[in-house]
């Protein structure tokens, strides 16, 4: 396991990270929105349909989220990830529709040491997220913190 | 109404109380953040944060819940008051989220609401842009989540 380990150093300005594809199923959309963002446009086709969304929508955050779960497929869930202080800029750019089929990358921006904290570096990352028909749902720029590969294997 | 009416520029709104409990976190996690720190209490004490704690995501989350809980809450009262409620459409993002101390298991976050700006959308005639501070502070005081949000709301 430990070859697939992705730490700091594997971060290099400019490598991509495929993402997904993940389905947004109908039920999906209404559980999510039940528990987070009840509003009718998340719960109702009728009420979608009369709402700028032009149709049963998902939560913005719902979005998000899923986009969290493709990262962690990609290279999250390998890697030495530390968790995230934030998100630069996050913009919903068109709804995603109960059905639809999310996609997209991970592209590595910048990557400096954190002088604060010996054995970690910063990550920023932009995310380009899109729908079956490779039109732009979500584009973002955050930052993660990984363990630098020699503080990975001392604590393995 | 519109909203810059009914909430004044500058005035914080506290929106509610939510409570992390582990089940929750872990819940939120196994779906769409399976990371160990937010997993399970034992592999997350070898990481940074140093217990179980809520993925960045499931803390966000909980800020737009207690909104849609606000804003229900105003809906009934504008009923009874007879104010023409504010007609609120979706958001086009945020800007300057950060996650700024673990929200750990068994932690209340106090969410709250303070209104920035509110102008008319350049490109869409007809729609108001309004941003607003989003915030999270936990049980100690300590500020956990702090975005700059924005939702549209049409004229």
């Amino acid at each position: 396991m430990e070859d697939f380990v992705l730490s700091f150093e594997d971060f290099t300005v400019g490598r991509r990270f495929p993402l997904g594809p993940m389905a947004m199923p109908r039920e999906a959309v209404i559980a999510f929105a039940e528990e987070f963002d009840a509003q009718p446009m998340h719960l109702d086709e009728e009420a979608g349909k009369a709402s700028l969304l032009g149709g049963l929508a998902a939560s913005g955050w719902h979005t998000n989220a899923a986009v969290m779960r493709m990262m962690f497929e990609s290279y999250i869930g390998h890697s030495t990830s530390q968790g995230s202080p934030g998100i630069d800029h996050l913009a919903w750019k068109r709804p995603v529709m109960a059905g639809d089929t999310l996609s997209g990358h991970s592209i590595v921006q910048e990557s400096r040491p954190l002088k604060s904290r010996p054995g970690l570096g910063i990550v920023r990352f932009r995310n380009e997220i899109e729908n079956q028909s490779g039109e732009l749902v979500c584009l973002s720029e955050f930052s993660v913190i990984f363990r630098m590969r020699d503080e990975s294997r001392g604590a393995a | 109404m519109r909203m810059i009416e009914l909430y004044p520029i500058g005035q914080r709104i506290v929106l509610g109380d939510l409570l992390f409990t582990p089940e929750d976190i872990v819940r939120f996690a196994s779906q769409f953040d399976p990371q160990p720190f937010h997993m399970d209490a034992e592999k997350a004490r070898d990481t940074m944060f140093g217990g179980l704690c809520a993925s960045g995501w499931h803390t966000c989350a909980g800020w737009m819940k207690m909104m849609v809980a606000f804003h229900k809450a105003e809906a009934r009262r504008f009923a009874a008051e007879g104010i023409a409620p504010p007609r609120m459409g979706p958001s086009p993002g945020f800007n300057d989220l950060k996650w700024l101390k673990p929200v750990f298991a068994g932690d209340t976050v106090t969410y709250s609401q303070t209104p920035l700006t509110s102008r008319a959308s350049q490109s869409r005639p007809g729609l108001i842009i309004n941003t607003g501070l989003a915030e999270g502070v936990n049980q100690k005081g300590e500020p956990v989540l702090r975005f700059e949000s924005s939702v549209i709301e049409y004229a």
